[in-house]
């Protein structure tokens, strides 16, 4: 007796009109296409680009500059979420990032090894909250939470003693400057994301990670190395973390450890959940969540050219996650169209 | 002697269905006062349906219910206890982290001004436990007790001082040998004050030692009612089994030639406490081994085991002659073997990949996580796979859990043959799975035989068994109990087995 | 019944620990002058942390926290300038943060949504109601905040036991009393323990599920008031990231994060032991005030380690 007919026969139709609806990616894109449009509407000229001075100018680019840092750390916690896990540190990981990055430079390392051995400490606060989550079985909320409230304190302490701010025409390149009249940040982001995407998706970390947050007993029992997804995917993010301190810190030219990164994990998170990404683990999606960024980015745009106090941008984004999770939630929408279809019955 | 006394319960003529099922089909079921009554039956043969029915979790369609001669209408699971109907499940359905005390007066706690009076909380929580000459800690949380300990409270909690009727689902199935005496000297005590209890398992043992009679439930009707003492055990077990569906096709003469050399995988003396007693088991290339025996005789636990799934307290493994240990499934699909659970969508699957994904995996998993298998290979693998085993799917892209249940089995079936397993281990291949795709399955079994795998198939269904087993491991109430070699695979001969005392 | 309270008496040790640490360390640091500051300057943190209690203890997570603190301050201090006394104003927040509880109640049971994500809507939205009330600091003038500040009872030897621990100690008992003397308190134990056997058992998930967040909402709303009265004022940014502290004080008081178990009077010693690093820290004058994080952060790693060790045993090796 076949009773899932139903769902193969709907499974065959690929392009109807529910399919698409169904797609991940649908109303991610509709909802920033929506946001940019009223961008476009209330600023005249939201979408012109031109070049200034060798470099590109305009309101897009300064959505995508200003999102990077975001957009990084985002990406880092997607990866966690996959494995149904969270990262509440980056924000403490991006300090102590700065105040790494910081130390080195007046110790007058070179440019390039301070560049990897400050995305190398991001790892490595990274590998601590795996090793918490994946050897001690200790929750992802609790296990993260606890480098959340040292880090910064950590930062502060690789700081002790220092002037914290610094000069490196190398750093300033790379966060400030621009490549063929492009911010360099922006290609960072995309070079990032490129990086994080072949290591993923060209070993076989990123089919672990989502089959451990899916169905963890039948990953277990399909031999799937568990200890190694989610100490991977808390590896991940924080290198992600670290890319986004570097650029921070190498943007203010100094270590602020009391408040570089300081809420980034609600943004991430937000961003994830805006995004579509699911906070139950499984199938993630890298591209969404950046999608998922540029809402928040564009909708604290909107904010701030419609001459609206900046702090609105707060409230806004509580409802609209709000909204986003009523939306997700299948027993509420359950409960709305059963309703409907009662009254029609 | 037999002055006609009124039945503890009486129900007649009850049938329930849900959409495309017929649960219950017209059953009878009686049980008189101060009895204990065990309440057997396959999978799907309707047992918990119809406690359910008794206990008002669920409305029948039909028939009528008596208690002490009286009608009565359950509507709802809090109907039981007020009509002195207690239930107590498997699973021990308390808060493991509370106290003792807390667990036996959860939502009845005794209140003086507005606020709970654990005085006389604790009175009462060991005035329960009384009942069932139980002294223990109550302060203690109940968790620091053993599973057995835990049940009686489960007991204790559920029964009230007016119960006529006690209701135990399965209540032996985590305990050992020394914990079901102790709990049958209880059920005893309980007996003697004229309690009915009806006692639901699979473990024929534990019935003849407890049960007054015995009822015999099948594919939703009464196969048949008796005192245990005139039922025996060659009988019951015929009733339970009865004629399942389809015809594996008689068994090939041709079959393939048993090898004898040495087995692939030879295993002595693994066990684990509370789980599976000690068994052997030898697997040789191009042979199939049957698990048989009736539903928790242990057909899972031996294939967990095996697997690595589960920790062995004891036995000793020689793959290829040479002594190893396999602590994991990962050690084990390294070595070359693999494994279909029986519970396809919570353990075998992952719904949210692709069949494609699905498939891969454990060929995947043998070449580590930084060797990723092309994505070319995978899909002409996949491609092979879908068209090989006729899986049915649009593309290979598909989300594994939108597929029909005979092809999600196929699609494990097709994760194992990719990933070039020696050695299969199959628990269920054919549950719940249309006729079409049944067959399918066991020509497919046949071929990988003949193809040289070694296969270690468990099954409720003997006929299957019969159909495809070169040799066969007997298996009852969690112990093997015979083996049975080529030509002397019967259907009689398996139900004899597994009855012999 | 033993083994329930060691959690208890190992946060009560290290409480003591450092105080004597301080007693050793400096003069005059073993008066009640200390422990009186001590109670007073962490009241508010406390009240807030007993609420987040009762939301761990059901497995849940509340970030709403800091976020209510603000709110009440800033909503206080307007309704201050528009002449409200400050306990009518402080009546109508605490309404308010019960009525914003059984919000978040609703949403965590009706979409059966993790408490985390709501809660940390519930964390955007006050925040930035806090900024659409004010952007900058709103002074509390009403006379009757000073009075309040003032009153006090003597501890001898110097110290104050101020009116606000004197409320922090009230909030506390009656969250003991609600957790160990109440059907609702049972329940969310139950809850915590095992949400189905709870369910099989009887226990109202739903409404104890609001219930719960009501509380929670209540006392945030309160610990937001004390604040207010504290610092005699409505601060937009107050309270930012104080969510953090009231969990560390659960966890530090011995609570488990995965539910069910744990004490409402251990969350007292819980956010004390982080007042009292702080002070520690600050006495000491040569080490930076970064450290009492980091200590803070080490003590949590010890205490959610030994959790897991106590999880690991008490809870035994099931059947498999």
């Amino acid at each position: 007796m076949d009773r899932a007919g139903k769902l193969s026969t709907a499974a065959e139709t690929k392009w109807s009109v529910g399919e698409v609806l169904n797609r991940p990616w649908f109303w991610p894109f509709v909802a920033l296409g929506l946001i940019l449009i009223v961008d476009g509407i209330v600023s005249p000229g939201f979408f012109s680009i031109r070049i200034n001075q060798g470099r590109l100018f305009g309101s897009l680019i300064d959505v995508l500059y200003r999102g990077t840092p975001t957009i990084l750390v985002a990406l880092g916690m997607s990866v966690v979420i996959g494995t149904k896990g969270i990262d509440l540190s980056v924000g403490a990981v991006v300090a102590i990032v700065g105040a790494v990055m910081t130390n080195l430079i007046h110790r007058d390392f070179s440019p390039v090894s301070v560049l990897f051995l400050t995305l190398g400490a991001g790892v490595l606060c990274g590998l601590w909250n795996g090793l918490l989550v994946a050897f001690l079985d200790i929750q992802p909320i609790i296990a993260t939470l606890i480098l959340m409230v040292a880090g910064r304190g950590i930062a502060l302490l690789i700081d002790e003693g220092l002037i914290v701010t610094f000069r490196s025409d190398f750093f300033s390149a790379i966060s400030t400057g621009e490549f063929f009249t492009v911010p360099s940040r922006i290609l960072v982001c995309i070079g990032s994301f490129i990086i994080l995407w072949l290591f993923l998706r060209r070993t076989a970390l990123g089919l672990y990670i989502e089959s451990v947050g899916a169905n963890a007993s039948a990953a277990d029992l399909a031999g799937v190395n568990a200890k190694l997804a989610k100490i991977g995917a808390y590896a991940l993010s924080g290198l992600c973390s670290g890319i986004a301190g570097l650029l921070i810190c190498a943007d203010i030219r100094g270590s602020d450890s009391n408040n570089a990164g300081l809420f980034m994990e609600l943004d991430a998170i937000l961003a994830v959940v805006i995004g579509g990404g699911s906070m139950a683990g499984g199938r993630f999606y890298l591209g969404l969540t950046v999608v998922g960024v540029l809402i928040i980015q564009g909708l604290t745009t909107s904010i701030l050219v419609s001459g609206l106090p900046a702090q609105f941008t707060m409230i806004v984004k509580g409802a609209v996650v709000l909204i986003v999770l009523l939306l997700q939630s299948s027993r509420l929408r359950s409960m709305v169209f059963g309703a409907f279809r009662g009254r029609r019955g | 002697m037999s002055e006609p006394s009124t039945p503890r319960v009486e129900l007649k003529g009850i049938s329930k269905s849900f959409p495309g099922v017929r649960a219950l089909d017209a059953v009878d079921f009686r049980v008189e006062a101060g009895e204990i009554h065990a309440l057997l039956g396959e999978n799907g043969a309707g047992k918990s349906t119809l406690i359910k029915v008794m206990t008002g979790a669920l409305l029948r369609d039909s028939g009528t219910m008596l208690l002490d001669g009286t009608p009565v209408e359950l509507t709802s699971p809090a109907d039981g206890p007020k009509l002195g109907i207690s239930t107590v499940y498997q699973e021990v359905n308390l808060v493991p982290t509370l106290s003792v005390v807390k667990n036996l007066t959860l939502e009845r706690q005794p209140m003086r001004h507005g606020f709970i009076s654990w005085k006389r909380a604790n009175e009462r929580a060991r005035e329960r436990l009384a009942r069932l000459s139980l002294d223990i800690d109550i302060e203690r949380p109940l968790a620091s007790y053993s599973v057995a300990i835990q049940q009686l409270v489960a007991i204790a909690r559920a029964l009230e001082d007016d119960t006529r009727l006690l209701v135990l689902d399965e209540p032996t199935a985590s305990l050992d040998a020394r914990e079901v005496e102790l709990l049958f000297g209880i059920l005893r005590e309980l007996k003697s004050r004229g309690i009915s209890i009806i006692f639901i398992t699979h473990f024929i043992d534990q019935v003849y030692r407890i049960a007054d009679r015995i009822t015999v439930l099948r594919n939703g009707r009464l196969v048949g009612t008796a005192p245990t003492a005139e039922l025996p055990r060659l009988k019951l077990v015929s009733m339970m089994v009865g004629r399942e569906l389809g015809a594996m096709g008689v068994r090939p003469t041709t079959s393939s030639v048993v090898e004898t050399g040495e087995p692939i995988l030879a295993i002595e003396g693994m066990g684990r406490r509370r789980y599976m007693g000690v068994f052997d088991l030898k697997l040789r290339a191009g042979e199939v081994v049957g698990l048989a025996g009736l539903l928790g005789s242990g057909r899972t636990e031996t294939c967990k085991l095996v697997f690595g799934a589960v920790h062995a307290d004891s036995g000793h493994v020689r793959f290829e002659g040479k002594p190893i240990s396999i602590r994991s499934p990962r050690q084990a699909i390294r070595l070359g073997l693999g494994f279909c659970p029986e519970d396809r969508k919570a353990e075998g699957l992952i719904p949210e990949l692709s069949v494609r994904e699905n498939i891969i995996l454990a060929m995947q998993v043998k070449r580590g996580w930084w060797n990723r298998v092309p994505f070319e290979e995978q899909e002409r693998v996949a491609g092979e796979m879908i068209k090989a085993m006729g899986i049915v799917t649009p593309d290979a892209d598909k989300p594994v859990g939108q597929l029909s249940g005979g092809n999600q089995q196929k699609v494990i079936l097709a994760r194992w043959l990719a990933s070039k397993s020696r050695i299969l281990i199959l628990d269920e291949p054919t549950r719940g799975i249309d006729v079409g795709a049944h067959a399918e399955i066991v020509a497919l079994i046949r071929r990988l035989c003949g193809e040289g795998m070694a296969l270690l198939v468990a099954s409720s269904e003997f006929d299957e068994i019969v159909a495809m087993s070169d040799r066969v491991e007997v298996l009852r109430d969690r112990h093997k109990v015979g083996e049975i070699a080529g030509a002397d695979i019967t259907r009689e001969n398996i139900i004899h087995t597994i009855a012999a005392s | 019944m033993k083994d329930k309270y060691l959690p208890l008496v190992a946060t009560i040790t290290v409480f003591v620990v450092a105080f004597a640490v301080g007693g050793v360390s400096f003069n005059h640091f073993l008066s009640t002058n200390v422990l009186g500051d001590l109670l007073t300057d962490n009241a508010f943190i406390i009240i807030c942390a007993v609420g987040e209690t009762f939301v761990i203890l059901t497995g849940g997570i509340d970030l709403s926290v800091g976020s209510m603190i603000g709110f009440v301050g800033v909503v206080m201090a307007h309704l201050d300038t528009l002449g409200w006394h400050p306990l009518a104003s402080a009546a109508a927040m605490i309404a308010f943060g019960i009525a914003f509880g059984v919000f978040q109640g609703v949403v965590v049971d009706l979409c059966e949504i993790q408490p985390f994500i709501i809660t940390l809507a519930g964390l955007f939205l006050l925040r930035g109601g806090c900024f659409m009330v004010s952007l900058d600091s709103i002074p509390i003038n009403h006379p009757f905040v000073g009075a309040f500040a003032d009153w006090h009872i003597d501890l001898g030897g110097g110290g104050r036991l101020s009116l606000s621990a004197i409320v922090m100690l009230l909030s506390l008992a009656a969250g003991v009393i609600i957790a160990h003397f109440t059907k609702f308190g049972a329940n969310i134990y139950a809850m915590g323990g095992d949400p189905q056997s709870a369910k099989l058992m009887g226990v109202p998930v739903r409404s104890t599920t609001i219930k719960l967040y009501a509380l929670a909402g209540f006392y945030n709303a309160l610990g937001g008031v004390i604040y207010a009265f504290y610092t005699a004022s409505g601060y937009p940014l107050a309270g930012l990231g104080d969510e953090l502290i009231a969990i560390a004080a659960v966890v530090l008081g011995g609570t488990l994060v995965t539910g069910g178990v744990g004490l409402v009077f251990g969350t007292l010693f819980g956010g004390l032991i982080q007042g009292l690093i702080t002070t520690l820290v600050n006495f000491q004058g040569s080490l930076t005030s970064w450290w009492a994080t980091i200590i803070v952060g080490v003590l949590l790693f010890v205490f959610i380690v030994a959790q897991r060790t106590i999880i690991n045993s008490f809870m035994g090796r099931r059947a498999v």
